[in-house]
């Protein structure tokens, strides 16, 4: 029986190098054990999933177009006017009339097929977004980090700075001179966010700086970037993927705020924050219009909250197990 | 403690430095010149060079971020374009009300968060537990102007005609119509200038304020009823963290062995809970009440939007769309410069609740 790390494997024993391989997958397989022993994360996952899966067959379960009016194809007679109230048959809707789930908007498009690929936009803004913040916050923390000295301060006073506004307050700045726009708006927050990537890689370099392993890289005359790349970067993954996925809420929302704004994503591109900025003028007479947006991008990001606190309790070796 | 207090505050100095430099950099990377910028249609090649002179453009940058510092030092953030008044001006206008929605939102954030979290914890597990951290994890997630508009419509439109109804969607600060009198006016001191009429005209924009400093409680009561949804919309994020962080930080407490000792000295449940464990496990608390107050000026300029109320986030909104760009510079800094002093003053607050913070 190998013991490898405390972790007993079991049934037929193996060659010790092949067990060590087995002992990595198996860490894997135990932290997402972990992962799923969480009521959060498990919500959280479920409502990813059903997302992910809207966005993917958006084609499918959508009859219309996202982004044409349904003026032409039906007449005024059959319900085809500005932000008509869903109309459902099986709730007693005529039968003449096409079946419009969520009605239609004020451009008299479907709201539903609107809604459907919002989940696209949407979850495409998330990644986007953090994705580009991660890849820069990591650059900058991981050269201050491992500099140290004045780059460390420099760096680090400058996200200080960016930290000192309010989010939102700094990325309607920001887009105020790069214009409105959705790139411009997601640009907008990703910097925002870089700070806090750049203060969770330097942290995580800081920690690993000075152990044997790495300077015995050093040692061996590994260049500093090779040394950053495969010394250090993976340990800093954990920390940055559990900031990254809390931070996917985040970045959707503040992308949508820009969008009610009127800064961000513009018509006819089916966003949701954009979808509820046009309409909240109407609610008293077309609430279809701000709920359904709404429920979206609640979802959105009550999913990447809770699967980013689940992840975290999961990593969190002093939770144990 | 005083000692503790004036490190703080000094470093805090090269904070306020590089939020002014930022600003002065950002406007100096709009596109087009910084003098159609800011003059905006008033732009002509007289007034330009009158207006390059005075902040500088010609001199090399060091020198125009002095000229700037002294500008905002001396309070002069410029003149609004749409509104030709000067940007000072506007902000003692508007400030207030963003001042006001903003506390009503943190004391219902404060009270309502931590009680759902001192209940979650007291009873952990429990149906209370879980209900109250489902209805955090769904307040954190649900963003602030779908909240506002859920809530605008629920009292406007579900509870139209019951006596619950209080005015819906672009309801604006007070009644229409509604008359009232200044602070100044109330008092009798309409012919004072300068810097303490600023004050008092800033004190008379908070509604609330001045409606009970001058008697007028029907101003109060008109002016609370139109703050009640906007700061219930607004507050209920922070809400929503401030109960996740008093839950956790309060359980984490609580398992620790001096808890123990006093339950084994046989204190009351209570007693322990409120005397032992939550002022310990405050400092997590205060931390996210620091947090969030960014946050709530963030939310702030949507709230603003939705309730139809003329403060600092809809002028910045505003002046966005109109290319008023004195205005956004002027009121980001101001925003900017009240979110540093904030997180002062949490800082600050640490020190109060645990000694050893002092010494570092």
């Amino acid at each position: 029986m190998t013991s490898l790390g405390g972790v007993e494997l079991s049934g037929t024993p193996l060659m010790p190098q092949v067990g060590a391989i087995a002992e990595d997958k198996r860490l894997g397989r135990s932290i997402w054990r972990r992962i799923l022993a969480q009521r959060p994360a498990q919500i959280g996952l479920i409502i990813l999933a059903f997302l992910f899966l809207v966005a993917i067959f958006a084609p499918v379960l959508a009859s219309y177009d996202p982004e044409k009016s349904v003026i032409g194809i039906e007449t005024k007679a059959q319900g085809a006017v500005a932000r008509a109230a869903p109309c459902i048959h099986a709730l007693g809707c005529p039968a003449d009339r096409p079946e419009h789930l969520m009605g239609l908007d004020g451009n008299v498009i479907d709201e539903f097929a609107r809604v459907v690929f919002g989940a696209r936009v949407s979850l495409a803004i998330g990644f986007v977004t953090v994705g580009g913040a991660i890849l820069i916050g990591l650059l900058i923390g991981a050269v201050a980090g491992y500099a140290g000295g004045w780059a460390d301060n420099v760096l680090m006073r400058t996200m200080d700075m960016f930290l000192a506004f309010p989010a939102l307050l700094l990325s309607i700045v920001i887009v105020t001179i790069l214009g409105s726009g959705l790139v411009q708006a997601m640009t907008a927050v990703a910097i925002v966010s870089i700070p806090i990537y750049a203060r969770v890689m330097r942290a995580s370099v800081l920690s690993v700086r000075e152990l044997d392993y790495v300077t015995a890289a050093r040692a061996l005359g590994d260049s500093p970037v090779n040394i950053l790349l495969r010394r250090v970067l993976p340990n800093s993954l954990t920390p940055m993927i559990v900031q990254g996925t809390l931070g996917i809420g985040t970045a959707v929302l503040e992308v949508a705020a820009l969008s009610f704004l009127g800064l961000g994503s513009q018509p006819p591109t089916p966003e949701w924050g954009q979808m509820i900025g046009r309409e909240y003028n109407n609610l008293q007479n077309a609430a279809h219009l701000i709920f359904f947006p709404g429920i979206g991008l609640t979802l959105t990001v009550l999913g990447f909250n809770l699967l980013g606190d689940g992840l975290r309790d999961a990593f969190d070796p002093r939770l144990g197990r | 403690m005083l000692q503790f207090i004036i490190r703080r505050l000094i470093t805090s100095i090269p904070v306020l430095l590089g939020v002014m430099v930022i600003v002065f950099v950002l406007v100096r990377v709009i596109p087009g010149d910084p003098c159609t910028a800011l003059l905006g249609e008033k732009a002509n090649a007289e007034r330009c060079a009158q207006f390059n002179e005075r902040i500088g453009l010609h001199q090399p940058l060091p020198v125009q971020l002095g000229i700037y510092l002294k500008e905002v030092a001396t309070l002069d953030l410029g003149t609004s374009t749409k509104f030709g008044k000067p940007v000072v001006q506007l902000l003692v206008e508007r400030l207030p009300t963003t001042i006001e929605l903003t506390i009503y939102a943190l004391v219902f954030a404060i009270v309502f968060g931590m009680a759902l979290g001192i209940i979650a914890a007291s009873r952990r597990n429990s149906a209370a537990d879980v209900g109250s951290m489902m209805v955090a994890n769904l307040g954190v997630s649900i963003p602030v102007f779908v909240l506002g508009l859920v809530i605008a419509y629920f009292f406007a439109v579900v509870l139209k005609g019951t006596p619950f109804a209080l005015p819906g969607v672009a309801a604006g600060r007070l009644s229409a119509g509604f008359r009232f009198e200044t602070i100044p006016q109330a008092w009798g001191m309409t012919d004072l200038t300068g810097p303490p009429r600023g004050i008092l005209d800033f004190l008379s924009n908070m509604y609330t304020v001045n409606g009970l400093l001058t008697l007028q409680f029907g101003l109060f009561f008109d002016a609370l009823r139109h703050l009640l949804l906007p700061a219930l919309a607004l507050g209920t994020i922070p809400m929503a963290i401030i109960a996740r962080m008093t839950r956790s930080s309060l359980l984490e407490v609580m398992g620790l062995d001096y808890v123990r000792t006093a339950r084994a000295k046989g204190l009351k449940g209570r007693i322990v809970l409120f005397r032992h464990g939550l002022r310990n496990a405050m400092l997590p608390v205060v931390t996210v009440i620091g947090l969030s107050i960014g946050g709530l000026l963030s939310g702030a300029v949507l709230t603003e939007t939705i309730f139809g109320l003329t403060g600092v986030g809809l002028t910045i909104k505003d002046a966005i769309t109109s290319r008023d760009y004195a205005v956004v510079q002027g009121m980001a800094l101001f925003v900017a410069f009240v979110y540093v002093i904030v997180n002062l003053l949490t800082d600050i607050s640490y020190g109060f609740l645990d000694p050893r913070v002092r010494q570092t």
